[in-house]
């Protein structure tokens, strides 16, 4: 394995103009796979194993499988019963969210894509303005459209919202509070304030200390404890601010990691003709440091999507609750490899493009920088 | 005591009656702080489990069916008129009580079982018994074991969080043997390791095990033994201290349900009954035709017709779900008491 | 620091301090009242005078149930800490493997380990170690179909069972000896004796402590099939082969990322020069690269070597006893004293990361401090 490391830098083919397709594809075949008998072992090994692995799991998943029916009966075979994931897909996107309003759910979807595309794409001006109002406005204008009960909207009570839509809920509301509030922890991490300093740290050590499981698990059980009698919040809220809090620390490190990385000339020139602590930050460090960790605020949301599944610990029924229950339904026993694997499969689709997508930006930033 | 409680019933009947006269504008002369939130609310906030067949399952449409389901909907129909005014709030086997002592519920009906360290030491109420039970073990047929004690050096897989464990390390203790215990979070993961041989056996409440038995790849390999430990494993819904009518509501919506399955009275049948009541005395109380059992539970006197008639009366609910229709449990202790079970009822007077 | 803060701002400090200690003040007043309340106090008495009466399955140390509390919580501790500490080993041996094989220039060996991070890393973890358990349970057969493996070991749906080595009672001295020596050794493989170094003329402590090893061992104790079960032996549980495939695969994807991309962040004319003064590819990269790349890695390892430790409370989901499942399950239902036991469990998490962090970075100082 060392050599084919050190050998690492990677060997392209001299491919001469005028030869035939199959005499490239065979230089190409020499020179990829076969070009050390160590390589070609490895080639042979790993075409073995496919070769094993490969031919039963298209058998179950594609050859034998079942979709068409919409009865356990439909699904003799020996496949996968799509069937089961086919007849509960509603359920697997919206939860328990009524039949009727389920457009509602798509409008927000459309809503968030429309914020977040200009964003996103590679050339807007005034990017800033766009992020705040994604991160502010957008929330606001999606959680109107789905809790209701304004502009003819009928309410939608939190505990029928489950489903792919609540992982996407709960992370997009958990990216929106702690960014702003990691960007302020990071800052104060910096901060020349030794109290400031101290009980940032603290913050940040704490939450990255503990399990999320623990946290969850405190939101559902220790908060009514601080409540004052007979206030309670509403229990998705609650595991979205312990998210939040638990989020907002690990951004703080990402968000330190950006401004460690800007020069300390810049910070000193702006100092220097007088602007004020306030203003040095919001207009000359923070912008440059937020660009360098886009990348690594990305990653931190894929972890953070992943992790919303940890939300069934607490009762919420996520896309995975969402598949666990329909496990459990007595007219579909039985088919838990399918639910697992529709499930990692939404989750690997989902974070894929995120992290493509991170990965692309890295691209450009390496690009322009 | 009897004859006092019959002299109070009596003495507060007079009074509302004296009161209905007023007309409607005093029909809830009931004091309830919950009842009164969940007016307010509009719905009934009811702690269930996050899904186990039996107790509370989502169907393929997403709609919660089961046993502690229609408890909840019967209360929700006495109290609000609709069966379907209900918010279903999934609860864990960890975070249950406190859920419910936090009020982010009004009442948990999650197949947890009434002991007296959660009526002492947890101070919750414990109103009325919608399933008996015991702890009951499952396993493989293939074990050729006849009794509990012949499960020394088994495995056995249940979900934690719970009183079965401590059930076990009792039974252990007494009899001098061990029988491991593999305990989950989840339910999921114990069934698939139950089923795939990790563990000799599962435990849990009987409709429980019955619920897990019907999710193994092949039902028929497994078999229940015949002795349960813990003694009589009561199960019911719970609400806070403090609320003594909302209490005494979620326990006689249960009796209703046991009252209708008395009289007779189906989801199919209410209806005719109803127009032929004529004067039989028990069915025009039940109606609410005499009487004020309406009012004086803080609602009207139509709750017992609408849950029948919305929900259906216990044995049919039980039919539905663990009996012929469900999972297939014998009735057993769950029949009513004239029928060799222990599922009684207060005079309806 | 760039200047020096404002007397003003210097003020607004220690009025947020004393805003957070009001915070803290007010919410405990609330908690004690809403205790009051429910009937319940608040002290960690209970580990003491409490008998957990469970079983915990599987225990590095004696477990009886009826034990204290505070004992629970020592055989939980150990558990959440042996997974974790294999894991993180695991884990490294196959990120640094991925990582590598990334590398490669066999085009097959590079695509299926950037298939294999990409499938890893972006699937939740919970998803995995619930796939872990359920494939591993699936294809093991039963007890009386045991796999009997070479060694005496056997291998059912049980478990992996080893023999058991019996100490003798010379085993108390023997023993530590051994393991004494052992930690002498990489220090003695850097020293010199009389101007030459020691080097793999070190290895000698190794042979000899393993020696001193089998010479405290008394005989072996075979796992053998009794009743329902194996008896005899040490068992593997599946549970714990499960959790650890789990935390080490998904641990393992972000590493090889990270190896990867300190091996690429080493200039590549650190390696033509090496090769250039004649260097053989094998030692350019465990001389040259590796010792460079590893200063790279430190930090980055350290947050994964913590994530893989606190993402082994997923154990609760396979049953596998660690922390979280035992105390947040049985002991808080058994003790219903959930604000003592999320304290205790938070501070448990919070001291071993803690403590991790604060040896990681011990040990950075001292990786970076050997400059060449």
């Amino acid at each position: 394995m060392s050599d084919a490391a050190a050998t690492a830098g990677r060997f392209i083919p001299p491919t001469a103009r005028g030869q035939s397709a199959a005499s490239r594809a065979i230089g190409w075949l020499r020179a990829n796979l076969f070009n050390s008998w160590l390589n070609t072992v490895l080639t042979l090994v790993v075409l073995a194993i496919a070769a094993l692995v490969l031919p039963p799991l298209f058998r179950w998943a594609v050859t034998h499988a079942t979709i068409s029916g919409t009865s356990k009966a439909a699904c003799s075979g020996d496949g996968a019963c799509w069937t089961f994931i086919r007849m509960r897909l509603p359920t697997f996107f919206f939860g328990r969210y009524p039949a009727d309003q389920r457009w509602r759910v798509l409008a927000g979807g459309v809503v968030l894509a429309g914020f977040a595309w200009p964003v996103l794409r590679e050339r807007t001006r005034h990017r800033w303005a766009f992020v705040l109002a994604l991160l502010t406005l957008c929330p606001v204008l999606i959680g109107l459209l789905l809790v209701g009960g304004v502009a003819g909207l009928p309410y939608v009570d939190t505990s029928l919202w489950g489903g792919l839509m609540l992982d996407v809920i709960i992370s997009f509301v958990t990216v929106a509070g702690s960014l702003p509030f990691g960007i302020l922890l990071a800052l104060g991490r910096r901060s020349a304030l030794p109290v400031v300093r101290m009980l940032s740290v603290a913050f940040i050590e704490l939450w990255r200390g503990v399990p999320l499981l623990t946290v969850l698990f405190m939101s559902a059980v220790m908060v009514p404890l601080f409540l004052p009698e007979g206030v309670t919040i509403d229990r998705l809220l609650r595991a979205m601010v312990a998210l939040i809090l638990f989020n907002s620390a690990y951004m703080a490190e990402v968000v330190r990691g950006g401004l460690q990385g800007v020069p300390v000339g810049q910070e000193e020139a702006a100092v220097s003709i007088g602007l004020s602590w306030w203003k040095v930050e919001a207009f000359i460090v923070l912008p440059q440091a937020l660009r360098i960790v886009v990348p690594g605020i990305i990653n931190t949301v894929v972890d953070l999507f992943k992790d919303t599944t940890l939300v069934t610990i607490i009762g919420l029924s996520d896309l995975l609750g969402a598949v666990e229950q329909a496990l459990k339904d007595p007219a579909w026993l039985g088919f838990a490899s399918e639910g697992y694997s529709f499930a990692a499969l939404v989750f690997f689709v989902c974070c894929f493009a995120m992290s493509a997508y991170g990965r692309s930006f890295e691209r450009r930033l390496a690009r322009s920088g | 005591m009897l004859r006092r409680s019959t002299t109070l019933v009596a003495g507060l009947a007079a009074f509302a009656a004296w009161l209905s006269l007023g007309g409607p504008a005093e029909a809830q002369e009931v004091k309830s702080p919950t009842m009164d939130a969940i007016r307010a609310r509009g719905q009934l906030a009811c702690g269930i489990d996050t899904g186990i067949p039996g107790y509370a399952f989502q169907d393929a449409s997403g709609n919660w069916q089961g046993l502690d389901v229609s408890l909840c909907r019967a209360i929700a129909d006495a109290l609000l008129g609709s069966a379907d005014k209900v918010k279903y709030i999934g609860t864990t086997a960890k975070e249950r009580f406190s859920v419910l002592a936090s009020g982010e519920i009004d009442v948990l009906i999650r197949d947890s079982e009434y002991s007296f360290i959660r009526n002492t030491q947890l101070n919750l109420q414990e109103p009325a018994v919608n399933f008996f039970t015991a702890q009951t073990f499952m396993v493989r047929k293939s074990l050729n074991v006849a009794h509990l004690k012949d499960l020394n050096g088994a495995t056995i897989c249940l979900v934690t969080g719970t009183t079965l464990e401590t059930n076990i390390a009792d039974y252990n203790r007494a009899n001098n043997i061990k029988i491991n215990t593999l305990l989950f979070d989840r339910p999921e993961e114990a069934f698939a390791a139950a089923d795939s041989g990790r563990c000799d056996g599962y435990t849990d409440d009987g409709g429980s095990v019955a619920a897990a038995r019907s999710t193994m790849k092949k039902p028929d390999d497994w078999m229940f033994m015949p002795e349960t430990i813990g003694g009589l494993e009561p199960l019911g819904p719970f609400t806070r201290s403090g609320d003594e009518a909302w209490t005494r509501f979620v326990k006689w919506v249960h009796y209703g349900m046991l009252e209708a399955e008395v009289l007779g009275l189906t989801k199919a049948n209410i209806d005719d009954m109803k127009a032929k009541a004529g004067n039989d005395p028990d069915l025009r109380r039940f109606f609410g035709m005499e009487g004020d059992f309406g009012k004086l539970l803080g609602t009207d006197n139509g709750w017992s017709y609408r849950v029948v008639r919305d929900v259906g009366n216990y044995g049919e609910v039980y039919d539905a779900y663990f009996g012929s229709k469900g999972l297939g449990l014998p009735r057993g202790m769950n029949n009513l008491y004239n029928h060799g079970g222990l599922q009684t009822l207060p005079t309806w007077h | 620091m760039v200047r020096r803060p404002s007397p003003r701002a210097r003020a607004a400090q220690w009025l947020l301090l004393l805003a957070v200690g009001a915070a803290f003040w007010l919410l405990a007043g609330m908690a004690g009242a809403n205790m009051d309340r429910r009937h319940t106090s608040f002290g960690f008495g209970f580990l003491l005078d409490g008998h957990a009466n469970f079983d915990i399955p599987f225990h590095l140390v004696s477990w009886r149930v009826g034990d204290t509390y505070l004992w629970a919580l020592v055989v939980c501790v150990l558990n959440t800490l042996l997974v974790s500490a294999m894991a993180i080993v695991a884990a490294t041996l196959l990120g640094f493997l991925v990582g590598i094989m990334r590398l490669s220039s066999n085009w097959l060996v590079r695509n299926i380990a950037l298939w294999f991070i990409e499938l890893v890393r972006n699937t939740p973890i919970l998803v995995q170690i619930i796939f872990w358990y359920v494939a591993v349970l699936s294809t093991l057969p039963s007890p009386r179909l045991s796999i009997l493996l070479p060694g005496g070991a056997l291998l059912n749906v049980r478990g992996l069972y080893l023999p058991r080595l019996i100490e003798a009672p010379r085993a108390v001295v023997l023993w530590p000896l051994a393991l004494l020596l052992l930690i002498a050794m990489p220090f003695l493989w850097r020293a010199t004796l009389r101007g030459r170094p020691v080097g793999a003329r070190a290895l000698l402590l190794a042979v000899l402590a393993v020696a001193l090893f089998g010479g405290a061992v008394s005989g072996f104790d075979w796992p053998a099939l009794h009743g329902f079960n194996i008896t005899g032996g040490v068992q593997l549980p599946p549970e714990l082969a499960a959790l650890w495939a789990g935390l080490s695969i998904y641990g393992a994807a972000f590493i090889a990322e990270i190896v990867r991309a300190a091996i690429l962040s080493v200039h590549k004319g650190q390696r033509e020069a090496a090769l250039s003064l004649g260097l053989r590819p094998r030692h350019v990269l465990s001389k040259i690269i590796v010792p460079q790349a590893l200063r790279v890695m430190i930090p980055p390892l350290t947050s994964q070597y913590l994530n893989i430790i606190k993402s082994s409370s997923l154990g609760a989901a396979v049953a596998y006893p660690e922390l979280f499942q035992i105390f947040a399950g049985t002991v808080l239902q058994q003790s219903a004293r959930e604000v003592e036991v999320m304290i205790l469990l938070m501070a448990v998490f919070l001291s071993i990361s803690l403590a991790g962090s604060a040896f990681m970075n011990w040990y950075n100082r001292h990786v970076a401090l050997v400059e060449r």
